[in-house]
């Protein structure tokens, strides 16, 4: 992990992009009456999704893997709709189209659903990345199972199938809608699916959102679901975000989210093939 | 022998996958941001030469092959076995059999120094260098002053290597070939 070079991994170019990118999201959402707020990116506890490692501080403290649960408090104690731009920070990602810290742009509509979400992000990619068709396929015909036989596969397998059918995908934007319901992460369910969907543009995977969960019992069932599975993974077990479980219990009001890797789209948008490339000091030169 | 994670996976790593010794190419890390971790990995099979690719679940390990590449010179061949001998200073000989040498049997000449890739101290591949220099042993008679573009005919090198050649060349020329291609490159001066 050691710096060798002092000069940025990017060019100028990249930073002009990025600067122009950031206005126009603000732009935006300040447009839509969507407010800006900023949350701790060090915080006491973290999700438990078992596939998300966080980096955790000497003294305990968790940085945060998306600025979600905390978002979420904001929206329970009478927040209109928000969005936030900051890093993240996830241990052990590293590659091409991944970084261990990288700029996430996530927003909460009230009163949304998923379709309604998917056409607002359709709307802000389009303006980032110029005018496209979306298609939108169902995650039962992206692996070729049927959403009544999700449960007969194992999760490793499915999320297998995923990563080689998302590289097969020719070039475009495609929404993936319905996910099975045991990977609903923090989505509302409806028998077999998830009110889930990602937005993959050119086969790379860039954004993730919910119609949101909002029974508190729910949430912690499946927190707790979420833990046993680490333990079988031999993974160490997450502290449950008890404030997170108060918000709720408090009212989550009725809303959609959805979280956007901003490094991703800004790649996509340079015709880079790497983050590194618009990144101005990826982890190897951090 | 070390075995290594995928999370160690370097362009260049010598493993063994399904026996046989590998380098890896490229290792792709894939994780869709939900799910968990692979990593679709591209090897070349050091004893075919064919790439293969493997997705493995981030985490996972596999073992390291014992493989070093050696600068030898070839020494002769006893009809069943090539010799090559190591230049360190060691004097070390090993034998690579026919199929191990078949790739490179019209480049060999003896005195001449090769990368003999070495599994376990076995020979199992023998890069030439990209440019030899051999003698025509058979060819029709050159064409007096014909150094024109254009007309080529069949000749046979002292290694029994069969090419192309420019017409004006004659048997005892040493001609200087492209082993990446097999084409005659130019005329040498004795």
């Amino acid at each position: 992990m050691a710096a060798q070079h002092w000069t940025p991994a990017c060019p100028l170019s990249a930073l002009k992009a990025r600067a122009e990118m950031l206005r126009a999201i603000r732009a935006f959402f300040d447009a839509r009456g969507v407010m800006e707020v900023q949350t701790a990116a060090l915080a006491s506890r973290g999700a438990t999704d078992p596939a998300i490692a966080p980096i955790t501080t000497g003294d305990g403290g968790v940085l945060q893997t998306s600025p979600e649960h905390q978002m979420k408090r904001l929206l329970a104690a009478g927040a209109p709709s928000i969005f936030q731009i900051g890093p993240v920070f996830r241990a052990g990602e590293a590659g091409r189209w991944h970084n261990p810290e990288f700029t996430m742009l996530e927003w909460y509509r009230l009163d949304f659903d998923a379709p309604a979400l998917m056409d607002e992000v359709a709307t802000l990619v389009d303006m980032l990345l110029g005018v496209a068709a979306y298609d939108r396929r169902s995650y039962a015909s992206l692996v070729g199972v049927p959403a009544a036989q999700f449960d007969a596969f194992a999760d490793d397998a499915l999320d297998l199938r995923v990563a080689e059918a998302l590289a097969e995908l020719p070039a475009g934007r495609v929404f993936i809608t319905d996910y099975p319901a045991r990977q609903a992460a923090l989505a509302r369910v409806s028998g077999p699916v998830a009110a889930r969907f990602e937005l993959v543009v050119d086969g790379v995977e860039v954004a993730n959102g919910y119609h949101e969960l909002q029974d508190a019992a729910v949430l912690r069932q499946r927190m707790l679901r979420d833990n046993a599975t680490r333990l079988e993974r031999g993974l160490p077990e997450a502290p449950l975000d008890e404030a997170l479980l108060a918000a709720h219990e408090h009212g989550l009001p009725d809303c959609a989210g959805v979280a956007v890797g901003l490094d991703r789209l800004l790649a996509l948008q340079q015709g880079a093939s790497s983050l590194a490339e618009v990144m101005p000091f990826p982890a190897d030169r951090a | 022998m070390a075995t290594y994670s995928t999370n160690q996976f370097r362009a260049g790593l010598k493993v063994l996958l399904e026996g046989d010794p590998c380098s890896i190419l490229e290792n792709e890390f894939v994780k869709p941001g939900k799910g968990q971790a692979f990593n679709r990995v591209k090897f070349r099979n050091l004893k075919t030469g064919r790439v293969w690719e493997r997705t493995f679940k981030s985490g996972e390990t596999i073992e390291g092959a014992d493989v070093v590449e050696s600068d030898m010179e070839y020494i002769y061949t006893d009809g069943d076995f090539w010799h090559f001998m190591k230049m360190d200073g060691s004097y070390e000989q090993v034998a690579a059999s026919a199929d191990v040498v078949a790739n490179v049997v019209d480049w060999l000449t003896e005195q001449g120094a090769y990368a003999v890739t070495l599994w376990n101290g076995e020979p199992i591949s023998v890069t030439p260098p990209n440019f030899v220099e051999l003698e025509v042993t058979t060819t029709d008679p050159g064409l007096k002053g014909d150094t024109a573009q254009g007309g080529s005919k069949p000749a046979t090198l002292s290694t029994g290597a069969s090419i192309k050649v420019p017409l004006f060349v004659n048997v005892g020329d040493m001609l200087r070939i492209d082993t990446r291609t097999g084409e005659y490159v130019s005329r040498v001066k004795a």
